[in-house]
């Protein structure tokens, strides 16, 4: 467990010292999330009914956007291949690497999530929900996610590839992650969604960073 | 068991593999000529007209077969795959990069034919049911597949990252599959219930038999012959390819 405390502070330490990256996913996803508004019209009713799933598709993008950086920096001055040298099992390291990158591109979507919600008009429950669907899905965006940036590394285009490979990914925790703030705003309760949410999540802690190694494997020798 | 095992492999080799290919392909290709041209006069000729949905039903006969390969080749690529990655076979990978085009045509086929059967049957192009948008997302993952292995130019690479992505892809589908039929039932988007099939006679059910044979011959046979061509080309180098060119055999 050294080994991953380790890469998850050295990971936030580099994150902290370019603070203008921090801010490119968040101020995309907020973006995003006003653009449609503007698309649409402002009439609160209509906003209040596509506030989940635009929320959500935003997060979508902007988490896809930050994959990009996880593995390229490290493995353009090749700290990457070091790391798959290492006697630790990569498959520790690489969910290092992804917890560090979820708490500065996915944490912030969480916190920023339901301040957008209020510009869509929705109630103080629902945005509880929409933060606890953030909270559950978003480690799961990264977990996929990580394995579309590993599979594309160091390809030509491979910005527009990692969207191809993972978008069709992402779909499930899409339908709960916005399921469960439209369920909650019907009057149904949004357990189920956020138990599926959270089940998703599991089984992509379980075996996305086995994949991901796996993956990098692939692409750094 | 070591000669048996020598016999599963003997032709995972290209150069051995390239000449059973092509004795296999006129024999599937003429098949999949047979069978689809039996299955066509039949679905237009014989197949009695239905009594609910006239005529216009008889766009079944290549909707449904086509729906099958599309989900039943994307399981062929993740055998070939699992079977590339666990025995560092060349050939395997070739298979499922082979298999991915067929698979995404007859997916998109299924799509294609579904929304002319569904433009005069429920008077919409498109609902948003549940078969229908997983049929649509089985597109983006075999456009995926096909997209990274063109994109990397080091084939040994291709071939790993893509059976990769093809496991990935095959965890994911049941996933897919529920959570969009879940989905689904909660917006009750969709009045029209795909479940409630009308029986059908026994000339329908073997027309569409002989129709999916046939897919599954040009399935083949689309695949064998590519692969051949696969083969060709990563081979050009070696002895056995350069004396098949020189032969005029290749």
């Amino acid at each position: 467990m050294g080994v991953f405390a380790w890469i998850v502070k050295r990971d936030l330490m580099l994150a902290l010292r370019h603070r203008a990256d921090l801010f490119t996913a968040l101020f995309f996803f907020i973006i995003v999330v006003s653009l449609f508004p503007l698309g649409i019209g402002p009439e609160a009713d209509t906003l209040r009914l596509i506030a989940p799933g635009v929320v959500w598709v935003a997060a979508l993008l902007a988490s896809m956007l930050a994959l990009e950086r996880l593995f390229a920096v490290d493995h353009a001055d090749g700290t990457l291949e070091q790391m798959l040298l290492a006697p630790q099992p990569v498959a520790l390291l690489v969910l290092g690497k992804i917890v560090a990158h979820w708490l500065v591109t996915g944490l912030p979507l969480v916190v920023v999530g339901p301040v957008l919600g209020l510009q869509y008009d929705l109630s103080a429950d629902a945005l509880g929900v929409l933060l606890i669907s953030l909270l559950l899905g978003t480690p799961a965006l990264s977990l996929i996610g990580a394995i579309g940036a590993a599979l594309t590394l160091g390809l030509r285009g491979g910005g527009v590839l990692v969207s191809l490979l993972v978008l069709p990914l992402y779909i499930p925790v899409l339908i709960f992650g916005a399921g469960a703030v439209e369920a909650h705003i019907a009057g149904l309760g949004s357990d189920s969604h956020l138990y599926l949410l959270g089940a998703i999540g599991m089984v992509a802690l379980l075996l996305a960073p086995l994949a991901t190694a796996a993956a990098l494997r692939v692409s750094v020798e | 068991m070591s000669s048996r095992l020598i016999n599963w492999f003997k032709f995972s080799s290209p150069a051995t593999f390239y000449p059973l290919a092509g004795r296999l392909l006129p024999w599937f290709a003429v098949t999949a000529v047979v069978l689809i041209g039996i299955g066509l006069y039949m679905s237009f000729f014989v197949a009695p007209t239905d009594y609910k949905q006239g005529e216009g039903y008889r766009i079944i006969f290549i909707h449904v077969p086509a729906a099958w390969m599309s989900m039943f080749i994307y399981l062929v690529m993740a055998f070939w795959s699992a079977l590339g990655l666990i025995f560092n076979t060349r050939l395997s990978a070739m298979m499922a990069q082979a298999l991915a085009p067929t698979g995404a045509l007859f997916t998109f086929i299924a799509l294609w034919t579904g929304a002319f059967w569904g433009k005069p049957m429920w008077g919409t192009w498109w609902v948003w049911d549940a078969r229908l948008t997983s049929e649509l997302i089985l597109l983006f993952l075999y456009m995926g597949y096909i997209a990274l292995t063109s994109a990397i130019e080091d084939t040994r690479r291709a071939d790993r990252a893509g059976a990769l992505l093809v496991l990935v892809g095959v965890v994911n589908i049941p996933i897919i599959y529920y959570s969009v039929e879940w989905w689904n039932t909660l917006h009750q988007g969709s009045t029209i219930n795909f479940r409630k099939e009308s029986s059908m006679t026994t000339t329908m059910l073997y027309t569409m038999l002989i129709m999916a044979l046939g897919c599954w011959a040009y399935t083949i046979a689309a695949a064998l012959s590519r692969v051949r061509s696969i083969m060709l080309e990563r081979e050009r180098n070696s002895t056995w390819a350069q004396q098949l060119v020189a032969e005029g055999k290749a």
